[in-house]
This record gives C-alpha cells, structure tokens and sequence, in this order.
C-alpha cells in the first residue's frame, strides 16, 4: 500500500512547486482579488445600508464572507489547468496513460496540488491585509473579523480540508470533459458558471430567496465555499460542524466515483492528436 | 488593398476558422450568456432580499447591467488579438513577422480575430437593455437612442484601449498579467452598478483616471432621464463618452512607445 501512494505524493508536491514559481502573476492575482473584494462590499453594504428587517446574515457575517471568498478564490474549482488544457489538445495526454499508475488517482494529485498552490500565495497576503492592515488605516467595519470561537476555527480549518478534496473532484470533471471538446474550451465553462453562482461565490447564499433556500441546501457546491466561510463567522452553529462535514465528505465521494465512471468511458473512445 | 479592406479581408478568415470548431464555439457562446446571466440573477437576488438599492429599482440597475455588458461584448470582439498579445506574439517572437509588414500594428492585430463566442455576452446585454427600456416606460426617442448608441461607442474604444493597455504591458514583462482583468472584467462588475453607491476614492478614480463612468453611469443616466444624485450636469453626462475615444488615443500613444521598446524573444 505505501508504495503505492509514494509517486502521489511526488506528483502533488512537484507540481505544487511549479505553480509557485509564477510570483508576479501571484501579485496580479492578489490585486486583481483585492479589488473584487473591495467592489462586491460596496454593493453588498449599500444594500444593507436599506435593510430595514434583520437579515439571514449579518453584514460582519458577510463581510467575512466576501474576503475569504477572495482569499481562497483560487481553490474554487471555476477555471481549469492551462497546462493540463494543452496537454489534450496536443495529444501528450497520451503519456499520462502509459504511467504506471492508476490515471485517476494520477489526475487527482495533479488537480489537487493546482487548488491548493493559488490559495497558499495569494490567501495568506489577503488574510493578513483584510485582517490587521485594514483596521489600521481606518477601515476597521471592512475588516475581516476572527473566527467567531475555537471550535469554529477548528471547524474551518477541516471543513477547507473537505472543500478541497470536493473542489479538486469537481476540477476533475471539467478536465475529463476536455477529453471530448478538442480545442479545450467550452463544457469547462459552464461548470464554471454554475460553480461561480452555488458556492456562494457572486452573493452569498443565506442571501437567496427563502424559496430556493432548500434547493441550495442540497446542492453540492456549497461545499466549496458558504459552508466553510459561514462555519469561520458563526453563521452556521458549532453543533451543526459535524453534519456539515459530513455533507461535503458525501458529495465528494459521489463525484469521485462519477469522474472515475466518465473517465472509462472517455479513455475508451480517446483519439490522440498527432504531430 | 486599403485599410478597411484588409481589415474586413483578415475578419473574414477568422470568421471562417472559428466556424470549423462549432460544437466548441457554441459552448463558449453559451458560457459566456451564462456569465451575463448570472451577473443579472445576482442583482436581482439582492433586489428580491433587501427591496431597492438606495432609491434605484431593479430595472434600472439592470439597464446599467446590460449597456455595459454589450459594450464590454463589442470592444472584446474587436480586440482580441491584443488580449492575446503576450502569448501568442511576444513569448513566441512572433511580433517580428508584424513589424516587417508594411501596415501598421494596430491593424494588423485588430484583425487578428474577430472572436465569435463574445456574442454570447452581446445578445444577452442587449436584450437586458430593451427589456428594461420597456420595463422602465422610457419613451422611445431618437435622442435617447443616439445617446445610448455614443455611450456604447464611447465604451466599446474605452475596453479596446484597456485591452491596448494590456498588450502594451507585455513588452516589459513578455507574459500578460492578469492586472488588467481588475479594469476589464472588473469594469464591468463596477459599472453594472449606479456609480453613487461607491466610496469617494473609486469614484474619483473611475471618472478621472480610468473614464469607465464616463461611458457608463454618466451618459445612461441621461438616457434614463434621471437626476444624477452626484449632481452632474446633463451636459456633462451627454459629454462624457468622448472620454472614452481620449482614453483610446492615449493608449495607442503609450502602444506605439511600447513598439519602439520591443526587443524581440528570439525564438
């Protein structure tokens, strides 16, 4: 069994220590999030500021929301890997197939160090800006505010354990559906969508109509997102963490098993393009 | 062959290619009406929660939404070669082979691509703008027209010069960075909407340095035929969009600076 998992853990961190490399795009990312965070508070605030009767959130609450969203936009599953794209569309995909290992599990520690690189560079400068550097120039009602108690955080930190096993799985069916559009672009995109507007990510989702609340309740790409940040601020009860997880860890494993039915079905009829 | 002709000639080919990948470039299409869609569900979220965002009704945010949606939609299509400056002409080398033909640059890469899937933002953006016209009880009027057409004008050399910008950077740093996704992608999300409910500084900005409201908020508002809560004059707000073609002919000033600084990858 160890020797299995060895070449994993090698493809995770060699991969991870690529994508570190690109610092100056780390910065544009940084500041490019910087900015979102800034703009979807002013309108998130604007609305509030008319808001006569109590909200499902607090703006504390969504404030929290929003620069966590920022910080850990990167491990959204809302864009696939540029160099696993070219791979397809040049046929070196094909190598991946001739490894010694199984292409699945393959793929997963690849994906997975993608989710997790962008969050390490670009999460802790916007974390450290939106928590301590904001409240000294003045900004303290923007700031990010701490974990609402211990166990929220403690709660936090395995619910991003969770979310980033479901995001990488979700990553993954995007990149598999690669496999059927050549030039790369297009079912990517609508999961894209789709994971853009359920994880929370456009407006948070306690925000929606009290009539979707149960259809948003059940959908997976809640994981990725409101429930970990809604854990952090409070929103969601420490007594309702473990169900929580437990949601995430379901999910994840149904869509695990889906990747896995659709990448034998995509192999199978896999035509490499040559030159 | 002159100017136009040519541009229209390299337009047609590109047109040509796109076609041979239509599953693709349906999907594209489709995910990017996705993209303008949920933009509009998430404003019209906020509106179903908190009833109306400091006086101004659905509608009108919408309306904001849709203009620069379009505009944002036209200015990508035409400008696509400069989006994809940096990877495909300036890591490869290939802006050599530009820079030895006898037409200017600026041609030559507007002519690059006439990006098809952007449609899939256009039609959208503009079916918000009529829905909401009506929605609104606008009076259809060809002053009201020209000016939303001006403004939409104005925006569309607005976003080209942004995306000039951008290609612009690649000759100090060969691979385009995302930064200018803040102006682009994020005008965008600025201008969907009304100008007021943002912080002084970001007003400032977006008025004086980088004129998005100048062919955004200023103008529409004319066009809806409210009061500016800033107090703006509705010769002014009629005026505003020049700025956007002064902001396209300052960034080929800085593009043609950029040329001359060009060393070549080698490769």
């Amino acid at each position: 069994m160890k020797a299995d998992i060895r070449p994993l853990v090698a493809v995770v961190s060699a991969r991870y220590r690529t994508l570190l490399q690109y610092r100056a795009a780390a910065f544009a990312g940084f500041a490019t999030q910087l900015f979102w965070g800034a703009i979807r508070l002013m309108i998130l605030a604007a609305f509030f500021a008319a808001a006569t009767e109590p909200q499902p959130m607090n703006l504390t609450q969504v404030v929290a929301y929003v620069w966590l969203g920022q910080a850990l936009l990167g491990m959204l599953p809302w864009n696939v890997d540029a160099d696993f794209r070219a791979q397809v569309r040049d046929g070196t995909v094909a190598y991946d197939l001739l490894r010694p290992l199984d292409l699945y599990s393959y793929w997963f520690g690849r994906t997975l160090a993608f989710r997790v690189a962008a969050p390490t560079l670009r999460g802790i400068p916007m974390v450290l800006f939106s928590m301590a550097l904001l409240p000294l120039v003045g900004l303290g009602d923007w700031a990010l505010t701490p974990p609402a108690s211990a166990v929220a955080f403690a709660g936090f930190v395995a619910a991003l354990v969770v979310a980033a096993m479901l995001a990488t799985a979700v990553t993954l069916l995007a990149h598999i559906s690669l496999l059927w559009t050549i030039s790369g672009i297009g079912m990517d995109r609508i999961l894209t969508v789709l994971v853009t507007i359920f994880s929370g990510l456009v407006v948070p989702l306690p925000l929606f109509p009290d009539w979707l609340q149960p259809f948003l309740n059940w959908q997976p790409f809640r994981g990725l997102a409101d429930v970990p940040y809604r854990i952090y601020s409070g929103n969601i009860p420490p007594a309702e963490i473990a169900a929580e997880l437990f949601f995430i860890l379901v999910w994840t494993v149904a869509l695990v098993v889906m990747g896995r039915l659709i990448l034998l079905r995509g192999v199978r009829r896999m035509v490499v393009q040559g030159g | 062959m002159n100017a136009a002709a040519l541009l229209l000639r390299y337009l047609a080919i590109s047109l040509r290619g796109q076609l041979q990948y239509r599953a693709s470039f349906l999907m594209a299409a489709l995910g990017n009406l996705l993209n303008c869609l949920i933009e509009l569900a998430g404003i019209w979220v906020l509106f179903d929660r908190f009833g109306n965002l400091s006086g101004w009704s659905f509608a009108e945010v919408a309306f904001f939404c849709g203009a620069v949606n379009a505009t944002y939609a036209i200015g990508e299509l035409m400008a696509t070669g400069f989006d994809q400056f940096g990877t495909l002409y300036v890591k490869t080398g290939d802006f050599d082979r530009l820079l030895l033909r006898p037409r200017s640059t600026v041609l030559q890469l507007a002519g690059h691509e006439l990006s098809l899937r952007r449609l899939g933002r256009l039609l959208p953006g503009l079916v918000i703008v009529v829905v909401a016209w009506g929605a609104l009880d606008l009076p259809v009027e060809a002053d009201r027209f020209a000016l939303l057409a001006f403004a939409m004008a104005g925006g569309v050399a607005f976003f080209f010069a942004l995306m000039v910008l951008q290609a612009t950077m690649c000759f100090w740093t060969t691979e385009s960075l995302e930064l200018m996704n803040i102006l682009t992608y994020g005008g965008v999300e600025t201008a969907s909407y009304p100008l007021p409910i943002y912080h002084r500084l970001f007003r400032r900005f977006f008025t004086f340095v980088v004129p998005l409201a100048c062919i955004g908020y200023f103008p529409i508002v004319a066009v809806l035929g409210v009061d500016d809560p800033l107090g703006t004059s509705r010769m002014f707000q009629v005026a505003a969009p020049l700025a956007g073609f002064a902001f396209l002919g300052v960034a080929i000033g800085v593009w043609q600076l950029g040329v001359r600084r060009y060393t070549s990858t080698g490769s």
